[in-house]
């Protein structure tokens, strides 16, 4: 198990992406499952970086562990920000025609596309969402 | 990301390389909006996009809009993994992909 504790800022975002590839690489993890992994940790990262601490900035924690059996990783997000639990928004309607479409709540949906298991709880002053994904096409 | 812009008469075809994220989008719309003065066909490159998360895909829908208005809009040479977000998303029915 791995860890980075940083500042949730949107200029910290490579380094988050950094630090996530980094384990991916080691672990063998496919080109492909890789980008769907950094999108979905960008869009969560970002939205902390964006909500959780509204005037003052704030701390963002990031632990990956690799999981041998079945080959997958669990990356969790833990920040002291405001309750927000991103996964109770609504799905966007992807039928609707480029006219139609908000712009927004896009980046949510592509995680809980992405992803195999997306979970939130809030615990003791802190907002923890983890990520689990197979490492094997 | 580095954008790429070529004109003929009024058509703009922008290259885009390497990654368009949070950090990177704000530049592609600049680079986008400074084309429409006087476009009719927008050309968008993607044989070198390695990565486009939701800030890039709101970009893209923008510009579909601002384009449908006064001409049209194609994404050229886009690859299996960035066409598999596009998929995802419903961005593969409202974007016209070539």
């Amino acid at each position: 198990m791995k860890e980075l504790e940083l500042e949730a800022l949107t200029d910290n975002l490579s380094k988050v992406q950094a630090f996530v590839d980094e384990q991916l690489e080691e672990a063998g993890c496919p080109i492909k499952i890789q980008i769907q992994i950094d999108i979905a940790v960008e869009e969560i990262f970002i939205n902390i970086a964006h909500y959780a601490y509204s005037t003052e900035t704030g701390k963002a924690t990031v632990r990956i562990e690799i999981l041998p059996d079945p080959p997958s990783v669990d990356i969790t997000f833990i920040d002291k920000g405001i309750p927000y639990d991103p996964l109770a928004k609504s799905d966007p309607d992807v039928t609707l025609s480029a006219e139609e479409r908000k712009i927004g709540g896009l980046g949510i949906f592509m995680v809980k596309k992405s992803m195999d298991d997306v979970k939130y709880q809030y615990l003791d002053g802190h907002n923890i969402l983890t990520l689990k994904k197979g490492l094997v096409i | 990301m580095t954008v790429n812009k070529e004109r003929s008469n009024t058509t703009f075809n922008i290259s885009i390389n390497g990654r368009v994220d949070t950090t990177t989008a704000p530049e592609l719309e600049k680079e986008l909006k400074s084309c429409y003065d006087d476009c009719t066909e927008l050309i968008l490159n993607f044989a070198d996009v390695e990565y486009i998360s939701s800030a890039g895909l709101r970009v893209l829908l923008s510009a579909q809009k601002a384009m449908s208005k006064q001409g049209s809009m194609k994404l050229v040479n886009v690859s299996s993994d960035i066409m598999e977000v596009f998929e995802v998303t419903g961005f593969s029915d409202i974007l016209t992909i070539e």
